[in-house]
């Protein structure tokens, strides 16, 4: 009996023996498999168990964290949510980070191995570090003046500091408070479907993921390319354009709003938006010299990211003269994002030189303590600084006596440039109303702020829509409030 | 009997102990305390003020049975009553942590309640049992209360499949937990009056030695029946439990291999039958075979899944008592998977630590069967240590992976009043039968 009692011993040791292996094939060789299960809820209880760090505008949060007690613990709160909307986005428990939020995901959540002190401990012990900071560049002020002067309308501003490309303003509207979509329950699905079903497309961030034909605003670039190109030498010589301007090719003829634009000089023509004289500018300077133009802007680049990403602004390539006409009028393919028309407004401002535009100054670790800056970023030179000179002079005499008088700011030199485009199946649609414009106060010793501003449906008569009229008055809050402040 | 190589002469005592046992029992207390400030530390920054309370409360049960051990088991093993305590005192740290979960649930008193009737239980047990040997005339009684217990559940309404509670006034009862060590009573009764026979007797077929059916038809029909009945209940985990032990027994008894050979072959026509029949059991080989089944259909993990990412998420050292998100396994977490909270929040090293705890009470019965030497004491020792030695392995083998997971009770550490109880009750036996066989009389 002795014997078996041992077998017996033997027995159970293997079974104990079989129990360890099995751990230790669960917990150490599948582990990794295991971990990264999508359906392992852990990462997730990782992730919102400590509060998010915060977006910081002007140095103060425009979030908060608020703690539920719930296994996904933490919950994003805004501050003036609707208003920061299109730059921090949302993040929630259920639907995921969009925006700054989502491309600034790393510091926030804590995830960076840059936030750790000690990355190689922290990796052994798997701490988490708290979420950092992310320092945006946004100007509160302007920020709060786009907003208010779009009012209930349906639009977009943009504004960069043209020396930097630092995004100073980013707002569109209708907005919405992301703050309805932090967190898990009924209430937050509800909200989902309500802002996704919304014909006013809420959630759109129409200053970058939007893009609208840019009309006489586009202007800029072909007065630009025309100029260095070499087909206008003078601006106040005549152009030799007729109108109405026949499109090269076909019976149609173009027409301008209003009169006096038959071989009108550039600076004229600039000064009342005559679309014969661009179009019939556009086609001298060809195809390859406007697109060269326009992407040297920044049209027809997919990579723009403020760090998230901006949707490419087009400028069609392949063109009939007809089409390339109406294309150097901002017509036709040519598409732009309220972003690259404040870039093209900076681009005059800043001597000619396109900064490339960023949205985060600087992130840091929750004391302070900073982890990447933004850094010297790539400038491109969209015109020769002659013809920046030029064009800011063109741009000053639209705000000074044509089209633009409503973005004047007495005490402070103004360019701006309107635009009303024209879009939907057989110009149908309510035309857009823009405006760009760049900014100098008087001690200034260069300008310091570009706007652009689009509204897309504004309650006025169709007959009186302008850039000038509509949008002039909002770029002149935006800027006012940068020179302020 | 056989009892070649036991060599402790009638005149020399092995040294008590108990010494040793104290020691032993207060580092298994301040390791529990410790554990319970531990969680208290991680989920509220601070020492629970309860911890004062549970660690006398604990300590008092072990001074309890530590002064009955003293009294009347003096020469007992020293190692089993501080497993005993250690195992219940984790069980009641990790019980009381999965509580702070779930808000409105009280587990861990409870538990604590449970714990305390089953030491009472083992002081009674140790104080009143002088000669195990007693136990054997009370075989028959044995086993008409384990069947009586075993076929009462069929009369209360099913709990997750399975009939295996009786509830009475709020309380529910396993009455399964207890029918094992009774059974395992009756065995090694019967397999020591009847072994030669069994061994010896009958007629020869092929390389086997059949017994007389005389001999073996009552065994087989108490076997059979208490197994027809789990099958009813549904509950595969005490019905393989029910399967091994008395392979086991039957081995030890008879010293035929053949008996294991059968005994493989019935458990796998068994299994295989069972399987194939009954739903219940089907799905559990199922999940067993594809844990992440129902993750790619889209219904989120099942139980195994959640408790194979909790001892994944453990890794080696664990995240720490009151760290881990065992929770996530669902109702089940506190009973059947509270393995899956140790292997998550100590991780591989504590784990390993507490299947050596459980291999070391295991071994320590089997040590004490090898010691004594009357047939029936080291029957009713192996098979209570094989009863432990199988649960755990059942259970743990089941929420691991390992095989396909039956419901059962983690000895000492889940939570459950009638399996704690029992536990003490085999712990007690095992200090009696240890007892004696260090004093070396018999």
């Amino acid at each position: 009996m002795t014997r078996h009692i041992r077998h017996a011993a033997v027995f159970s040791c293997l079974l104990l023996l079989a129990l360890l292996v099995n751990a230790a094939r669960v917990q150490v060789v599948q582990s990794p498999a295991y971990d990264d299960n999508p359906a392992n809820r852990r990462a997730d209880i990782a992730r919102y168990g400590a509060p998010r760090g915060d977006i910081l505008v002007d140095g103060a949060p425009v979030t908060g964290s608020r703690d539920t007690g719930e296994q996904l613990r933490y919950e994003r709160t805004y501050r003036d949510g609707p208003l920061y909307a299109p730059v921090t986005g949302f993040s929630s428990q259920r639907y995921g980070t969009t925006l700054l939020e989502h491309s600034e995901d790393g510091v926030l959540s804590g995830a960076d191995p840059a936030l750790s002190a000690f990355p190689l401990i922290d990796g052994v012990t798997r701490a988490r570090p708290p979420g950092g900071q992310v320092v945006t560049t946004v100007n509160r002020r302007a920020q709060r003046a786009a907003y208010e002067g779009l009012g209930g309308r349906k639009g977009a501003v943009a504004a960069v500091e043209p020396s930097t490309g630092r995004v100073l303003a980013l707002v569109s509207t209708p907005s919405y408070d992301p703050a309805a979509l932090s967190g898990n329950g009924g209430a937050v699905r509800r909200a989902w479907a309500r802002l996704n079903t919304d014909p006013d497309q809420p959630m759109l961030n129409r200053a970058v993921r939007q893009t609208y034909p840019p009309g006489s605003t586009f202007k800029v670039v072909t007065a630009a390319a025309a100029l260095d190109a070499g087909i206008v030498n003078d601006l106040d010589a005549p152009t030799d354009s007729p109108a109405p301007y026949t499109l090269p090719g076909t019976t149609t003829s173009l027409t301008n709003e209003g009169s006096g634009c038959e071989d009108a000089p550039l600076r004229a023509a600039f000064e009342w938006s005559c679309n014969t004289v661009f179009a019939k500018l556009g086609v001298r300077v060809g195809v390859r010299n406007m697109v060269a133009s326009a992407e040297a802007f920044g049209f027809n680049d997919p990579g723009v990211r403020i760090p998230f990403a901006v949707v490419p602004s087009t400028f069609d390539k392949a063109v009939d003269q007809a089409q390339l006409a109406l294309s150097a009028i901002g017509q036709y393919n040519t598409r732009a994002t309220p972003l690259q028309m404040a870039m093209v407004a900076a681009a005059v401002a800043n001597g000619g030189q396109v900064r490339t535009p960023y949205l985060v100054e600087r992130t840091t670790r929750r004391g302070g303590m900073t982890v990447s800056t933004a850094g010297s970023r790539p400038a491109r030179q969209a015109m020769h600084p002659s013809t920046a000179l030029r064009l800011k002079e063109l741009m000053r005499d639209v705000v000074r006596e044509g089209t633009g008088t409503n973005a004047a700011i007495p005490g402070a030199v103004v360019g701006g440039k309107t635009g009303t485009a024209q879009h939907g199946v057989g110009n149908s649609g309510t035309p857009y109303a823009w405006f760009i414009s760049w900014a100098q106060g008087e001690r200034d010793i260069e300008p310091r702020v570009a706007v652009a501003v689009v509204v897309e449906d504004s309650s006025l008569d169709r007959g009186d829509i302008t850039g000038g009229d509509v949008a002039a008055p909002i770029a002149r809050g935006v800027m006012e409030a940068v020179l302020t402040s | 009997m056989t009892s070649a190589g036991i060599g402790i002469a009638a005149t020399v005592r092995l040294p008590r102990r108990r010494g040793v046992e104290l020691a032993l029992l207060v580092v298994a207390v301040l390791l529990c305390v410790s554990g319970y400030c531990a969680v208290g530390l991680a989920r509220n920054g601070g020492v629970p003020p309860g911890a004062a309370g549970y660690g006398a409360g604990l300590g008092a049960l072990a001074l309890c049975a530590h002064l009955a051990v003293r009294l009347r088991a003096p020469y007992a093993d020293p190692l089993l009553l501080p497993i005993g305590v250690l195992l219940n005192g984790v069980g009641l740290v990790l019980i009381h942590r999965l509580d702070l979960e779930t808000p409105g649930e009280r587990a861990a008193p409870a538990q604590l309640v449970w714990s305390a009737l089953g030491v009472g239980l083992f002081t009674c047990v140790v104080l009143a049992l002088r000669d195990h040997r007693v136990l054997k005339r009370y075989a028959y009684v044995s086993v008409a209360a384990a069947l009586a217990l075993l076929t009462l559940p069929v009369l209360f309404p099913a709990v997750n499949g399975a009939r295996i509670w009786i509830r009475i006034a709020g309380f529910s009862i396993q009455p399964g937990e207890f029918a094992k060590v009774l059974l395992a009573v009756f065995f090694a009764a019967y397999l020591a009056d009847n072994r030669t026979a069994l061994a010896y007797a009958g007629r020869r077929i092929w390389f086997m030695q059949l017994p007389t059916g005389r001999v073996l038809g009552p065994i087989v029909a108490v076997w059979l029946i208490s197994v027809g009945v789990l099958v009813l209940e549904r509950d595969l985990g005490t019905s393989l439990l029910f399967f091994g032990l008395f392979v086991v027994m039957l081995y030890v008894a008879t010293g035929r291999t053949g008996w294991i050979a059968v005994g493989l072959l019935l458990a796998m026509l068994g299994a295989v039958a069972v399987s194939a029949l009954e739903p219940h059991v089907h799905s559990r080989v199922e999940d067993w075979l594809h844990p992440f089944a129902s993750i790619d259909a889209g219904l989120g993990p099942g139980q195994l899944a959640q408790s194979l990412f909790a001892f994944s998420a453990g890794g080696v050292l664990g995240t720490g008592l009151g760290l881990g998100h065992s929770v996530l396994i669902g109702f089940a977490a506190k009973s059947d998977f509270i393995l899956a909270t140790a292997g998550e929040e100590l991780g591989l090293a504590g784990l390993s630590a507490l299947f050596i705890l459980y291999g070391l009470l295991v071994e320590r019965g089997y040590r004490a069967g090898l010691a004594l030497r009357d047939p029936f004491g080291r029957l009713l020792a192996v098979g209570l240590a094989s009863i432990v030695a199988l649960q755990v392995f059942v259970i743990s083998g089941g929420v691991t992976g390992l095989i396909p997971l039956t419901g059962m009770a983690m000895p000492f550490l889940a939570q459950g009043g009638s399996s704690v109880v029992t536990n003490w009750a085999i712990v007690a036996l095992l200090i009696r039968l240890s007892h004696a066989a260090r004093t070396g009389e018999r």
